[in-house]
């Protein structure tokens, strides 16, 4: 069945993710989650390369739990995981509008549910 | 409340504007933060976007905050001992039972044995380390001690740097710039050598992280110097994947490839180094004017003018030559008459110099450090070629006995290169507005010892040249033995503030256990019970960031930590140290707190009243804290002269100081004590190299166990492997593994993993488990996941700084 066409998303850059787990902890405090509840999730990936060394990447990954924070949203205020993001690298907006923001590798456009 | 409050989003939420300093995040990094207060309480942090250090973001340890104010086990009464010391027995007192208590046992042990017989200890001291000089020198003991071995982080580097240039030095993010990157002030840095720093993961030394991915974003390049596979490391140009401890040899290699192929700043050499500076071939020492006249000065220095072949007087307090023109040599043998009618035949300091960096052909410094040699040559050229280059360094440099030679030769590449003080560079970073709360390294504040004698019993001034210039601590390793020794003078007893000695600072923790044991009294200052403050004989419950006012200069901006709520029974520790202080020393300086705050921003023209409504101040072009090129414009030196802080007025390749506390003045590198090179003998039993100190996203050091959120990221004291040493030793993902050497074992899950090197381990620092058992034997299980159980006392370098700390020996084995 086809649900409802999501209108917002976030952009992440993941090129950028440091792994700081800030977007995490953001989202602990907006929702007062408890530990191991959270709308987002930080995975690192170590990646073997054919040269023989290795590729780290940071991945956050916006969980079930995730509603895009539409109390703050409503107000012009960015999601929390996206206001606090040490590293910058996460945008909110309207998906054909973030689409356009894709200029670069390494980037995933994710479309939330709300 | 006393802080800035901006607009409130709700009627009943006061939103209140602080910065986050110390107990709390626990980094250094002071970001502006919006305490939203609902009714008294914390409901919600929020980063400033305001605010120019962190524009809004903030880091994780810091959105934890309201289950760290709150937390069931935070510290509310203090609480006097009434079993045996780590019995676990406590008694809740007032606070004024307290300070009675603790006024009448310290007057005692004053009266009986002096002030100097108590030790005031801290760990990472942040903006509590002033409050914590003001009490012990208010009751007059100069025997701070920061409880690292070898005073391990930072202050080395500070004074290494300090030896040199005669100020300390950053990396160039546009920080002193309101408008940061966009500022046409500042340029963008092409190349930055990010040196042993897992930056995202803390933000060290008043530097936020997160600013060197913004300079990415822009367009940096990065070179990064780590044994461990980190982001940086995985996004570098070039990615030099050292032995851990190696740093030196590397740097060393660096020069040499600098120098030989001439890629360096040879005008800022000839004007602003020492370069032209004559040193003795008989004794090796720099020629003095006092050699070679009977009415010279021993502080003037003589340099070879190649144009009238005559010697020439540098003379060090005008910061000029004698008479005022000449053009010094760079090369060649001089004969020189001494006074006494002799002859010596001289060198410069710069073949001197140049000698000493070609002992490091990139052949052997690729055998010392594991790196192919092409890549160290490419690198080397990269940094040197890209204008403005910086380095920013991080604790690894620190960890090894050779701190203050490594971080001479790093000093001198960011100075070779044309780096310091240009916009990208490497800038000369003083505190904001010259506003010096207490003794750092290189800085006098306004909090100090009452009299020049009160400081001389300071422990360990006699060994270490050092401490007696540039740290106003004493040594710790050296203190640690006089507890043992009693000689010269016994230690009766210790207060300790913001550390954790036996499960976060304290090398071979047991001896520290058994040394605390020997004292007459302990007082301990923090927040939560630790493994520490269950030894002590009293233990006084501290307040966070958000709950007291406060003020911060560290580089910059100058700014004010303002109250924003309060958590009942809770002092902030400067209000307990002030209150002891005063009655320590009847002729305190200042009558209240506000007034000690007001005569440390005397410089900025501010009062704290008036700081705290602007905020944060950054000082203006033109102010000695500010930069660029200062070192041309006469703003570093006291009497105004071009030129810098040092003995000689030059950045001192060849440092006199060094000759003047019989050290080898020139850098170069020395293999630390522990490693498979030094020690083969006993790698043939631990065959595996030992690191630890890492920093962990969700802690700093020994804290935040006990916050939930946090812990939930980073749950488990983790050892990283390489999965083909995994493989060897039949170890898989996620078991428990033993990590041991000579000093003893401990439990760690492995953690397999391509980051670190086959022929290493990385170990996570600052384990123990507040879920546990506080009382001894357990101290909250402080004795299961300690590495620094693995780690040696006393093996600090010549100078007293420096400890082995990522490149000891161990061998891994499945529990």
């Amino acid at each position: 069945m086809i649900k409802k066409k999501p209108k917002y998303g976030l952009l992440i850059d993941y090129e950028y993710c440091t792994g700081c787990h800030t977007c995490e902890l953001a989202c602990a405090q907006e929702y007062k989650h408890q530990p191991g509840v959270r709308g987002i999730k930080v995975f690192e990936v170590e990646q073997k390369l054919p040269n023989g060394s290795a590729y780290l990447t940071y991945f956050p990954f916006p969980t079930e739990v995730c509603i895009l924070c539409p109390h703050l949203t409503k107000k012009g205020l960015e999601p929390a995981c996206v206001k606090h993001c040490m590293a910058a690298c996460m945008k909110y907006g309207r998906i054909e509008d973030l689409a356009v923001e894709i200029k670069k590798p390494r980037m995933v456009l994710w479309s939330g549910k709300q | 409340m006393a802080g800035s409050k901006a607009k409130p989003r709700s009627s009943d939420t006061e939103i209140i504007q602080t910065t986050s300093w110390s107990a709390g995040p626990g980094c250094h990094g002071t970001c502006g933060v919006l305490a939203h207060v609902k009714n008294g309480k914390l409901t919600k942090i929020e980063g400033d976007p305001d605010h120019p250090f962190n524009q809004g973001r903030l880091c994780a340890r810091c959105l934890a905050m309201t289950q760290y104010v709150y937390h069931p086990d935070r510290l509310t009464r203090p609480l006097k001992r009434i079993g045996e010391r780590g019995e676990g027995k406590w008694q809740e007192i007032s606070w004024e039972e307290a300070f009675d208590w603790i006024e009448k046992r310290m007057d005692r042990i004053r009266k009986d044995y002096g002030p100097e017989s108590v030790i005031f200890s801290m760990g990472t001291g942040r903006d509590i380390s002033p409050w914590l000089c003001m009490l012990a020198y208010a009751y007059g003991s100069p025997n701070v001690v920061f409880a690292l071995s070898g005073n391990a982080c930072y202050s080395p580097r500070i004074a290494a740097v300090e030896t040199v240039l005669g100020d300390y030095c950053v990396p160039d993010a546009a920080q002193w710039l309101e408008k940061r990157y966009d500022d046409p002030k500042y340029r963008l840095p092409k190349c930055i050598i990010i040196w042993g720093y897992n930056i995202p993961n803390t933000c060290p030394d008043n530097i936020f992280g997160h600013w060197f991915i913004d300079l990415m974003k822009r367009g940096t390049e990065i070179v990064c110097i780590d044994p461990r596979m980190t982001w940086f490391s995985s996004r570098a140009k070039h990615w030099l994947r050292l032995r851990p401890g190696t740093d030196g040899a590397l740097a060393m290699g660096f020069l040499n490839a600098i120098i030989n192929e001439s890629v360096f700043d040879r005008e800022f050499v000839e004007k602003w180094t020492n370069a032209p500076f004559l040193i003795r071939t008989d004794s090796g020492k720099l020629l003095r004017e006092s050699d070679i006249r009977t009415d010279g000065k021993p502080e003037n220095f003589i340099v070879w003018d190649s144009s009238k072949k005559e010697p020439v007087v540098w003379e060090s307090n005008r910061a000029a030559y004698r008479p005022g023109t000449c053009k010094p040599a760079l090369h060649g043998n001089h004969t020189i008459v001494l006074k006494d009618g002799e002859k010596v035949v001289c060198k410069t300091v710069w073949d001197g110099f140049c000698e000493e960096v070609n002992k490091y052909p990139l052949d052997r410094v690729s055998e010392i450090t594991g790196i192919p040699k092409k890549k160290i040559h490419a690198a080397a050229h990269f940094f040197a070629e890209c204008k403005p280059s910086s380095i920013h360094w991080g604790l690894p440099i620190d960890s090894t006995p050779g701190i203050t030679p490594t971080a001479q030769a790093i000093t001198a590449l960011w100075c070779l290169t044309g780096n310091l003080e240009v916009p990208g560079g490497n800038i000369i970073a003083r505190n904001a507005f010259e506003c010096v709360s207490y003794a750092l390294p290189g800085a006098e504040g306004v909090i100090k010892l009452a009299s020049k004698e009160a400081d001389q019993k300071r422990i360990s001034t006699d060994k270490y040249g050092p401490f007696r210039k540039f740290i106003w601590r004493a040594q710790t390793d050296t203190v640690l033995d006089q507890i043992f020794t009693e000689k010269p003078y016994p230690i009766k007893a210790i207060w300790m503030q913001t550390g954790n000695l036996i499960a976060g600072i304290g090398f071979e923790p047991k001896k520290w256990v058994e040394a605390l044991k020997k004292l007459d009294f302990i007082a301990a200052v923090d927040l939560f019970m630790t493994p520490t403050t269950q030894l002590a004989d009293i233990v006084l419950p501290a307040a966070s960031f958000l709950e007291k006012d406060g003020v911060r200069s560290w580089w910059v901006p100058l700014q004010t930590i303002n109250k924003a709520i309060s958590v009942e029974g809770c002092k902030p520790d400067v209000e307990i140290n002030f209150e002891l202080a005063r009655r320590f020393d009847p002729n305190l300086r200042w009558k209240s707190v506000e007034e000690l705050f007001d005569n440390i921003l005397q410089k900025s023209g501010m009062s704290f009243k008036e700081l705290q409504k602007k905020k944060w101040a950054l000082p203006p072009e033109g102010n000695p804290s500010a930069p660029y090129r200062r070192h041309e414009k006469g703003l570093l030196r006291k009497d105004g002269r071009p030129g810098f802080e040092t003995p000689s007025g030059k950045v001192e390749l060849y440092s006199s100081l060094r000759e003047e506390w019989g050290l080898e003045p020139l850098p170069h590198y020395e293999e630390p004590p522990f490693t498979p090179v030094s020690r083969p003998d006993l790698a043939k039993e631990y065959p595996l190299i030992l690191s630890t100190g890492r920093r962990s996203f969700a802690y700093f050091n020994a804290e935040h166990r006990m916050i939930p959120w946090l812990r939930e990221l980073d749950p488990n004291p983790i050892v990283e492997i390489h999965p083909d040493t995994a493989k060897s030793l039949n170890v898989g993902d996620g078991e428990w593994v033993w990590v041991e050497n000579w000093l003893g074992r401990q439990r760690f899950k492995a953690k397999l993993t391509l980051a670190v090197l086959p022929q290493m381990v990385m170990a996570a620092h600052g384990w123990w488990f507040p879920e546990e058992e506080g009382a001894e034997p357990s101290l909250f299980g402080a004795w299961k996941s300690n590495i620094n159980q693995l780690i040696p006392m006393g093996s600090q370098g010549k100078d007293g700084l420096g400890a082995p700390i990522k490149n000891l020996l161990c061998k891994v084995y499945k529990v």
